[in-house]
């Protein structure tokens, strides 16, 4: 963190400070604070009961169920494409390597509505592949499939731009010491990469994992909306809300703020285990050259 | 590597490319005359300008408020700071849907600052205001998260310098410290801005949805969609894409200009 307090470097008048300070957490406070307590205030509004019998109904777990089943698809899929693109992005120059670097970023940059959209252009009724699948009756649109392409789709970044800088600030030597001390691809992946990535690739997931479950946009283009089918908890929530069913909608959206805030504890927890572990690192380093000399 | 560049490649042409190819051949198929049809109708104007309008004005007041954010963050030492900086990221972590209608309920004609600004007269919820006020939540940690690494990288002894040359604290912050931290807030700016134009979740139980007023761009996709008028969709999402590309393009160009300039400063 900053020095800045301990050094006596220039600094603000009492005066600004102050005014700076509280004008901040003012706005911060209106901003980030009062829709946390509006979701939980709403949520609880109509009492405890209405809370547990909104979260408890049918449409309601199957919609949390599909949530969970989507993200269990989608998360693992694109944890291991973010190792192998880190891995082949990181270690190797090719050419081609900015183009495949743009392409991966390219999800954060396209609108949600956009990126679901594409599957349709894809699999829809009028898609390029859709009358092909209609003959033999493959659902894909409307359905699971499409939920997980979508899915997919907007979180496959995650994973692999925060394991790229780590990677390559680690560089090559570790992995080739152990080639040439006989070990093969796989072993020295397991034995030497994967335990120094460990922690990039825990904060990636969570990431990864936190936008797969709270997607909105994307996935509400290609689900079709279809009640205890195909909904899943953030679309549930938003036809709840439409129904004017506000007390059960805020009820299923404080499920998925408690993740969001679970998300937010576990990037802290995680992010100072990955410096903890970096700076065992160094000491290790460190100790590794003494023995050299 | 061989294995690792192919399942990667395969991926991406399976996840991206192929459905990107799809997007082209639709709006290349409505051809020429589907653009200046679109060019020509009002509502569709209207809400791509509203997109684009909304995401750079939250965009701008993001890139002073999170400057102040960063500055008291990196800067000053207060209780709970670490809380603070943990919420930071709260608009990331949370579900867009769970923060639009969080933000509808607080500035809805009857909610706790929408029934505070009522009786005066102003009304947020299913306005412009409001869409303004769903990108600034959702664009708020782009912004601060990008500014805040570079704030700490600043030398103290660049400011003493400034100060025991005379120059008061407001000189040192504007004619050192600002320019030193442009490109940052300039690249926050544009990744908060980026997010704004195609924003859905957060922003559409906020926004009203009135054509020509306060329907976005999204949301006029969605309804093509709905309609199986694919190539009216792909023709507003490709306007999308290039507003997006354009603003990447110009923070870019934006970057370079400054650095040529620093370094004629500094010859």
């Amino acid at each position: 963190m900053s020095n800045f307090a301990s050094r006596t470097a220039p600094r603000e008048s009492a005066l600004v400070r102050w005014s700076l300070t509280a004008g901040v957490l003012v706005f911060l406070g209106l901003f980030l604070v009062l829709p946390l307590a509006a979701v939980i205030a709403e949520a609880l509004g109509a009492g405890l009961r209405v809370y547990w019998e909104s979260i408890t109904e049918p449409d309601a777990l199957s919609a949390l169920r599909l949530t969970f089943l989507v993200a269990a698809i989608a998360v693992p899929l694109n944890m291991v494409f973010g190792v192998c693109a880190a891995w082949a992005i990181a270690k190797f120059r090719f050419r081609g390597r900015g183009l495949l670097l743009t392409l991966i970023d390219l999800p954060l940059a396209v609108s949600p509505v956009v990126s679901g959209m594409v599957y349709v252009l894809l699999f829809g009724l009028h898609g390029w592949f859709g009358p092909w699948l209609r003959e033999r009756d493959i659902e894909i649109i409307f359905a699971l499939p499409g939920i997980v392409l979508a899915t997919i789709f907007v979180t496959f970044p995650y994973v692999a731009r925060e394991l790229i800088p780590l990677m390559e600030a680690q560089g090559n030597e570790q992995e080739e010491a152990a080639l040439v001390l006989g070990a093969s691809g796989l072993q020295t992946f397991v034995r030497v990469t994967l335990p120094n990535i460990k922690w990039g690739l825990l904060y990636g997931v969570i990431l990864c994992n936190a936008r797969a479950m709270g997607e909105f946009g994307a996935v509400s283009v290609v689900s079709g909306h279809i009640r205890g089918k195909t909904n899943t908890l953030p679309l549930h929530v938003e036809i709840l809300y439409n129904e004017y069913n506000t007390a059960a909608a805020f009820a299923c959206a404080s499920l998925l703020a408690m993740l969001g805030l679970v998300t937010l504890v576990a990037k802290q927890v995680v992010g100072r285990l990955a410096r903890g572990a970096q700076d065992d690192g160094v000491g290790s380093e460190l100790l590794a050259g003494g023995g050299a000399r | 590597m061989g294995l690792t560049l192919g399942v990667t490649v395969t991926y991406l042409s399976l996840i991206v490319l192929l459905p990107l190819a799809a997007l082209s051949h639709r709006a290349w198929g409505a051809g020429w005359g589907a653009f200046v049809d679109a060019a020509q109708s009002p509502r569709i104007v209207s809400a791509l300008g509203l997109s684009f309008g909304a995401a750079l004005v939250a965009a701008a007041f993001n890139a002073v408020a999170g400057l102040a954010v960063a500055w008291v963050l990196v800067r000053y030492s207060f209780p709970g700071k670490r809380l603070v900086d943990a919420l930071i990221d709260l608009p990331f972590a949370m579900p867009t849907a769970v923060s639009g209608i969080a933000l509808t309920a607080i500035y809805a004609p009857n909610g706790w600052v929408g029934g505070l600004l009522e009786p005066l007269g102003i009304q947020i919820a299913y306005t412009r205001w409001g869409i303004l006020i769903a990108l600034i939540f959702i664009g708020l940690p782009f912004v601060v998260r990008t500014i805040q690494p570079a704030l700490e990288e600043i030398e103290a002894e660049v400011e003493e310098a400034a100060a025991s040359l005379g120059a008061s604290r407001w000189a040192t912050f504007r004619r050192v410290l600002l320019p030193a931290l442009f490109p940052a807030i300039l690249t926050g700016f544009g990744l908060a801005m980026a997010r704004g134009i195609g924003e859905y979740g957060s922003v559409i139980f906020i926004a009203g949805n009135k054509p020509n007023e306060t329907e976005i761009a999204p949301l006029l996709i969605m309804m093509r969609l709905e309609e199986f008028n694919y190539a009216g969709a792909a023709v507003i999402a490709v306007a999308m894409l290039v507003m997006s590309f354009g603003l990447l393009l110009a923070v870019n160009l934006g970057q370079w200009w400054w650095g040529r300039r620093m370094k004629g400063v500094r010859a």
